[in-house]
């Protein structure tokens, strides 16, 4: 029998609350709060609690999904046809009808580092300012 | 040697004899430490005593998990009490369980308000003896009204985490009561007064044993453990019965329940 806690950062908002994931024979088990932590101090709210349970769930999508066609049926794809298909259909979008064509939308779970790739990425790559996020939604 | 010394050298020798799969003790890992399950081999130079975790609800998920498993655990007072508990209400087989008692310092007995602040069998550390919790003796001044209005403010300011319920190692209801929508709305804010709150805390009469994980994980700083204190006290006075304190006696529940009363 194997039992280890990882430490992690709550990927559900961007306060950024410490925690452990519970490792049991190499299975995602449970969440604990760490104590003595510099933001959250051994407290989680109800969805830090359950930080564990999307992990395994088997609802979680495991591959990338492509609507082929508006009102199509999903489909599931590669990594490599999935990021084919973005940046041709971006390309396209750009060609016909300008960079303020495109929005991107980022996330509050992101990294200070990951949320500034997506804004320079749309800014000096795509050449639009339509960033948001999903606090403000 | 210190305490630390101590634990360590006692978990090594325990995990030598080859009695047991593996010993559940506290290890040093980021800012904090967390529960562990050490096994034979492993380094013992990160284990560590505090602060403490709910550990006896995370034994019961390890003898579960290995229905044939023999393991250890590094105890302190309430730990060793939450597992009787946990015992009795067959949740735990204290068969497979071996235990090392470590006895809690006065600094941490202070930091938990703690009034049994050692182990049945103490093999590492020096007995400290229990205090009177301080926030229940400034309870017990208060009159009613003002006992209603202190529980109401603190109430007022939970954020219905479930934090309390998730932690304690007493709760191990498969359907929770508190996830029962006649008694807890969901998509509101703050919960029932006093249904969530006191649900809890009748559930609680004859099982808490003070560990204090509920007060730890609230993010409201509820001081719940009051309450849970006055009702192990009026169990105590109605029914002679403390939790946690031996694993021969008959909860009240099940004894008062009985023809002659057992």
């Amino acid at each position: 029998m194997e039992y280890r806690n990882v430490l992690t950062t709550c990927a559900y908002c961007g306060c950024g609350c410490g925690l452990y994931l519970e490792v049991l024979d190499g299975k995602v088990v449970g969440t604990l709060a760490a104590k003595n932590h510099a933001i959250s101090e051994g407290k989680l709210c109800v969805k830090g609690w359950n930080s564990h349970a999307y992990i395994h769930h088997a609802d979680r999508l495991s591959t990338p999904q492509i609507r082929d066609r508006r009102g199509g049926e999903l489909r599931e794809a590669t990594w490599d046809e999935a990021l084919d298909f973005v940046a041709r259909r971006l390309n396209e979008i750009k060609a016909e009808s300008g960079p303020d064509a495109i929005g991107f939308m980022t996330s509050a779970k992101c990294t200070n580092e990951e949320n500034y790739l997506v804004q320079k990425w749309a800014r000096a790559v795509v050449g639009t300012n339509n960033v948001d996020h999903c606090a403000r939604l | 040697m210190d305490r630390l010394a101590l634990t360590q050298e006692a978990v090594k020798q325990l995990l030598e004899s080859g009695e047991v799969e593996g010993v559940l003790a506290l290890r040093a890992s980021g800012p904090s430490t967390v529960l562990h399950l050490y096994r034979p081999g492993d380094d013992l130079a990160d284990l560590a005593l505090w602060p403490k975790y709910n550990a006896p609800k995370i034994m019961d998920l390890l003898l579960q998990a290995g229905p044939d498993a023999r393991l250890g655990m590094v105890v302190r007072g309430c730990e060793e009490r939450g597992l009787i508990e946990l015992a009795k209400h067959n949740q735990v087989d204290l068969g497979r369980i071996q235990l090392i008692g470590v006895a809690c310092s006065a600094e941490e007995r202070d930091g938990c308000r703690c009034a049994w602040p050692y182990p049945s069998r103490i093999d590492v550390g020096e007995k400290t003896e229990g205090i009177a919790d301080v926030l229940v003796a400034e309870h017990e001044k208060l009159s009613l009204e003002e006992r209603a209005a202190f529980w109401q403010k603190h109430f007022a300011r939970c954020i219905k985490c479930y934090a309390c319920r998730t932690v304690c190692p007493q709760c191990f209801c498969e359907v929770c009561m508190l996830e029962d929508k006649l008694w807890v709305h969901t998509g509101t804010m703050t919960p029932p007064f006093p249904t969530y709150h006191l649900i809890r805390a009748y559930h609680t009469v004859a099982k808490c044993v003070g560990c204090m994980e509920c007060e730890a994980a609230c993010p409201a700083d509820i001081p719940l453990p009051v309450l849970y204190a006055l009702l192990r006290r009026d169990a105590e006075e109605l029914f002679g019965y403390v939790p946690g304190r031996s694993v021969d006696e008959l909860p009240p529940l099940v004894v008062e329940t009985l023809p002659q009363g057992g």
